[in-house]
């Protein structure tokens, strides 16, 4: 084998070698083929897929999709109805606020808001549960012990009420309330990537991988973490409409974002005094929420259901 | 058996112990020293404010501060309200039935209306009741329940006017309240209406209390029966010529319910922090309320207080979960 | 009349790809006292046809044959209800993973009373008397105290012989054993195949052995059925088969016996594909 390799001319050798990329390249593809077949048969979880990337889109493209400006305040329309009902204008379709803001638009901002939450948030407790997870699972001893015993404190904690604590502690605000529900989330993401550690490191292509030489940063994160994020990447999605989710209700006890901010949970705590006089105020952002978030959890769903193994089978 | 439990009692005290150091930072972490968050916009005379910093032990070395706090805890002391000058522990304990009675209720309406809707599911695999039963629960899995139950308020409380739209009872009964239970002391004071009315009030909260973990149950319950319909000795069971009933209301329920209980344990941190968003919607006078007042209002050993007690609750509640995890499961029981 | 005829049964499971055919039309005759091996590899519908006797395939299997009777009494046309007065009662079934068949979470004692108190009219304590009993029969020391062991507390074998005494607890006339020693040490198999020979002599049941094993077959059965994905290959009684086997999957099936080795290599079935797929050749390529 070795006298055959030596033999070969470095021509060969990266012949051999792009053949190796576009095969690994092929199986990258046929696996992806393979997810998208099974998360298509979910109705739900296409659906959810649809309108998430919807909205993205109008987040996005917002200042062009929007009626009007977030915070133009109209005086000749206060608690304007939705056009559909008596006395509803057909320049505010879902009607306005109690200073004449128009509601759709402040929806359509709102909707940047709430991703932008779901992505920051998301991203630190991935990547920091991800770090301490694999840390604490390749490591074991009492490195594993220490990280598991402050996830544990946490955990002991309701979400919200160490999210009001921690906004206590940084003042309230929008960045402030992201950070408290990156912290509060970040234990799930320890637990599962350690759990799927332990479960990895063992098996023979780890030890393959380390006898070949391969040091412990390339062992934990190139080798072992890929075979891991299954199960990371659905918690990643749960975690996206919980994010969103809490940050609505920080903002509904006044200590997410703060007002003007068009985010849909804050606008629902300005709307709170008008609740029996004008439903719309109180109705359109919390529905905002509600689909949102539903859509978010149905392709949770669906990515669960493609990327389980064991459910594949049947 | 006795040494699952040991075993889990001796791993919940590190976690105590981190517990109290977190409720012990968190007044340190805040901006500020207590004695300003006191005294406000006023100001306080610096040489007073330093003999009652040196009274309040804040000029001792951090370890030291720490070590009288836990002794303090162990003792029941948990600090005093600057608002009420009450002791934290003595207005924790006059308002913690209230949010029992809100969350066993909440907890009894899941469990009911959860377990036996998501083995209905199971049973009914792919069916349009299956489809409609699931997609409800997904829903309510994503409610924002503080915007559901303005929602219920505009619907019931406005539109309908059936329920009342805040409070336990209704402000013309006046009675002893000796539990705290709000639903016992109105039957037993024999005031005529005060359970009625105690009912109503009870009633929109605890739905939307419920609305989560009804949603988490029932989906547990479909996927644990899912499970468990495919195991050996159901089959087992059908082929002993057993009634569908007794095959999948004992042999495969029994088993199912193992998971579920995990999950319903799980439900007592949910409940809490839903508590905190119903109780304020509502305006429940339970602990839910008090801690966001007390936040807003800068009661801050008032939260410090409620931060401890909240998670001893959490963490007891959670031993009793694995106790009970335990004795349903004849394969832990029995090692 | 036989004890349980079966013509032409054929069992087809709806998936995703299309409807499957697990069995295509094969025939079962057992009398009373009799033992039928029927053998087959995986896949070959030897435990399909079984669980249709028994009502037990899921809803996605349809279920047609010309004559399904026990003792004279059609079973197709049963009600389920009256399908279960029979079920567990007169026919009886065991299976071949034994820890995996008992619920985790009752007691032998409570899983074995269960059948005696669903079929029988015996008081608590004649039930709990006969479980002791049957515990006894099929051999498991101390059985006061096992009635409230958990099936996690025993051993793979001590499980089997908890369900064969769940099965004959009620004294069945046909007995059903789905690969009964499969999953058993080889030590444990031949005990519990001479306590079901043992119990078989004894009572006068009908007992269907369901296996792989060409050497359960020589030692238990008085008859054999050989059978190939979901066809019927053979049937004949159980000496002429090992003497002069006709059809060429048998041929095949007892060439591949470890006792048939020659040489360094052992042969398999797949090597006398060719004899016996009828599928024409072009087909397949």
């Amino acid at each position: 084998m070795t006298e055959a390799s030596a033999t070969q001319t470095p021509a060969t050798e990266t012949a051999v070698a792009a053949k190796l990329a576009s095969e690994s390249r092929n199986a990258t593809k046929a696996m992806l083929t393979e997810f998208w077949y099974y998360f298509s048969q979910n109705r739900g979880a296409v659906i959810g897929l649809a309108f998430f990337l919807a909205l993205v889109v109008v987040a996005v493209f917002a200042p062009l999709v929007a009626p009007h400006a977030p915070d133009t305040q109209y005086r000749d329309s206060f608690l304007t109805p939705p056009v559909w009902e008596a006395g509803g204008k057909a320049a505010f379709l879902l009607g306005t606020d109690a200073v004449g803001r128009d509601i759709l638009s402040r929806l359509i901002y709102g909707a940047r808001y709430s991703l932008f939450i779901g992505v920051i948030v998301v991203t630190i407790a991935l990547s920091g549960g991800i770090v301490l997870g694999v840390i604490a699972g390749y490591f074991r001893g009492a490195v594993d012990t220490f990280i598991m015993r402050v996830m544990d404190i946490i955990l002991a904690f309701p979400s919200l009420l160490l999210a009001l604590v921690l906004v206590a502690i940084l003042g309230p605000g929008l960045t402030n309330a992201m950070i408290a529900i990156a912290l509060v989330l970040q234990p799930h993401f320890v637990r599962l990537t350690r759990a799927a550690v332990l479960s990895e490191r063992n098996r023979d292509y780890v030890v393959a991988a380390r006898l070949a030489g391969a040091g412990n940063m390339r062992l934990m994160f190139k080798t072992i973490l890929p075979n891991c994020l299954s199960p990371l990447i659905v918690q990643a999605t749960l975690s996206f409409s919980s994010a969103i989710l809490d940050a609505a209700a920080l903002g509904f006890l006044g200590m997410g974002a703060q007002p003007p901010t068009p985010e849909w949970g804050t606008m629902l705590a300005e709307a709170r005094e008008f609740i029996l006089r004008a439903w719309w105020v109180v109705t359109f952002p919390g529905l905002a929420i509600l689909i949102t978030v539903l859509a978010i959890n149905l392709v949770g769903d669906g990515l669960r259901d493609a990327l389980d193994p064991k459910l594949k089978r049947s | 058996m006795l040494r699952f439990l040991v075993g889990r009692i001796g791993l919940l005290i590190p976690t105590f112990i981190g517990v109290t150091l977190v409720a012990f930072s968190f007044i340190r972490l805040l901006p500020g020293d207590p004695l300003d968050l006191l005294a406000g916009e006023r100001g306080i005379d610096p040489e007073r404010k330093a003999e009652l910093l040196r009274q309040m032990g804040f000029d001792k070395p951090m370890w030291q501060q720490y070590l009288m706090y836990l002794g303090d805890i162990l003792q029941g002391d948990l600090g005093t309200s600057f608002v009420s000058k009450k002791p934290v522990l003595t207005e924790f304990l006059t308002l913690f039935p209230a949010t029992v009675e809100l969350a066993l209720c909440a907890i009894l309406l899941a469990v009911l209306l959860g377990i036996p809707a998501g083995i209905f599911a199971a049973v009914k695999r792919g069916s349009f009741f299956d489809q409609s039963i699931m997609g409800t629960a997904l829903v309510g899995y994503s409610m924002p329940i503080f915007w559901w139950g303005l929602l219920l308020i505009i619907l019931f409380s406005g539109i309908l006017q059936w329920t009342p739209v805040s409070g336990r009872i209704s402000l013309i009964y006046f009675f002893p309240q000796d539990t705290g239970f709000m639903l016992i002391d109105s039957l037993r004071s024999g005031e005529k209406g005060a359970f009625a009315s105690a009912v109503r009030h009870l009633i929109l909260p605890s739905v939307v209390l419920a609305t989560i973990p009804l949603a988490v149950i029932a989906r547990q319950t479909r996927s644990a029966m899912l499970e468990v319909l495919g195991e050996d000795y159901v089959r087992t069971a059908r082929a002993k010529g057993l009634s569908p009933l007794r095959v999948i209301g004992l042999h495969a329920l029994r088993n199912a319910l193992i998971p579920v209980i995990t999950t319903i344990g799980l439900q007592v941190g949910v409940l809490l922090a839903g508590a905190i968003l119903t109780e304020t919607i509502f305006s429940w006078p339970g602990i839910g309320k008090w801690l966001v007042d007390s936040i807003s209002r800068r009661d801050y050993f008032v939260v410090q207080g409620a931060l401890l007690l909240i998670a001893a609750i959490v963490m007891i509640v959670n031993l009793i979960v694995d106790v009970l995890y335990g004795l349903v499961n004849p394969r832990i029981r029995h090692t | 009349m036989p004890l349980l005829e079966i013509r032409n049964l054929v069992v087809e499971f709806d998936t995703a790809a299309g409807p499957f055919r697990a069995l295509d039309g094969v025939d079962y005759t057992v009398d009373a006292g009799e033992v039928l091996a029927i053998v087959g590899e995986s896949g070959s519908g030897k435990s399909v046809a079984m669980l249709a006797v028994m009502g037990l395939l899921p809803d996605t299997a349809t279920i047609t044959a010309d004559r399904m009777a026990f003792e004279g009494r059609d079973l197709a046309t049963l009600s389920p209800k009256d399908r279960r007065q029979v079920i567990g009662k007169d026919i009886s079934m065991i299976f071949q993973e034994p820890i995996a068949s008992l619920n985790p979470c009752f007691t032998v004692g409570f899983q074995i009373g269960e059948v005696l108190k669903t079929h029988t009219r015996l008081s608590g304590s004649e039930r709990a008397a006969r479980v002791i009993e049957l515990l006894k029969a099929v051999g498991i020391p101390e059985p006061e105290r096992r009635l409230s062991s958990f099936p996690h507390q025993m051993s793979g074998g001590q499980c089997q012989r908890v369900m064969i005494a769940m099965a004959i607890a009620c004294s069945p006339k046909l007995l059903i054993a789905d690969e009964p020693t499969t999953a058993l040490d080889v030590t444990i198999q031949k005990q519990i195949l001479d306590l079901l020979l043992k119990l078989q002599a004894e009572s006068g049941m009908g007992l269907i052995m369901i296996t792989h094993d060409m050497g359960v077959v020589a030692e238990t059965a008085d008859r054999v059925v050989v059978q190939y994905q979901g066809r019927q290959m053979e049937e004949a009684d159980v000496l002429s088969l090992f003497e002069s086997p006709k059809h060429p999957y048998t041929k095949a099936l007892l060439s591949a016996l470890p006792e048939n080795a020659t040489g360094d290599r052992l042969p398999t079935v797949g090597d006398f594909r060719a004899l016996f797929e009828t599928a024409p050749k072009e087909a397949t390529a």
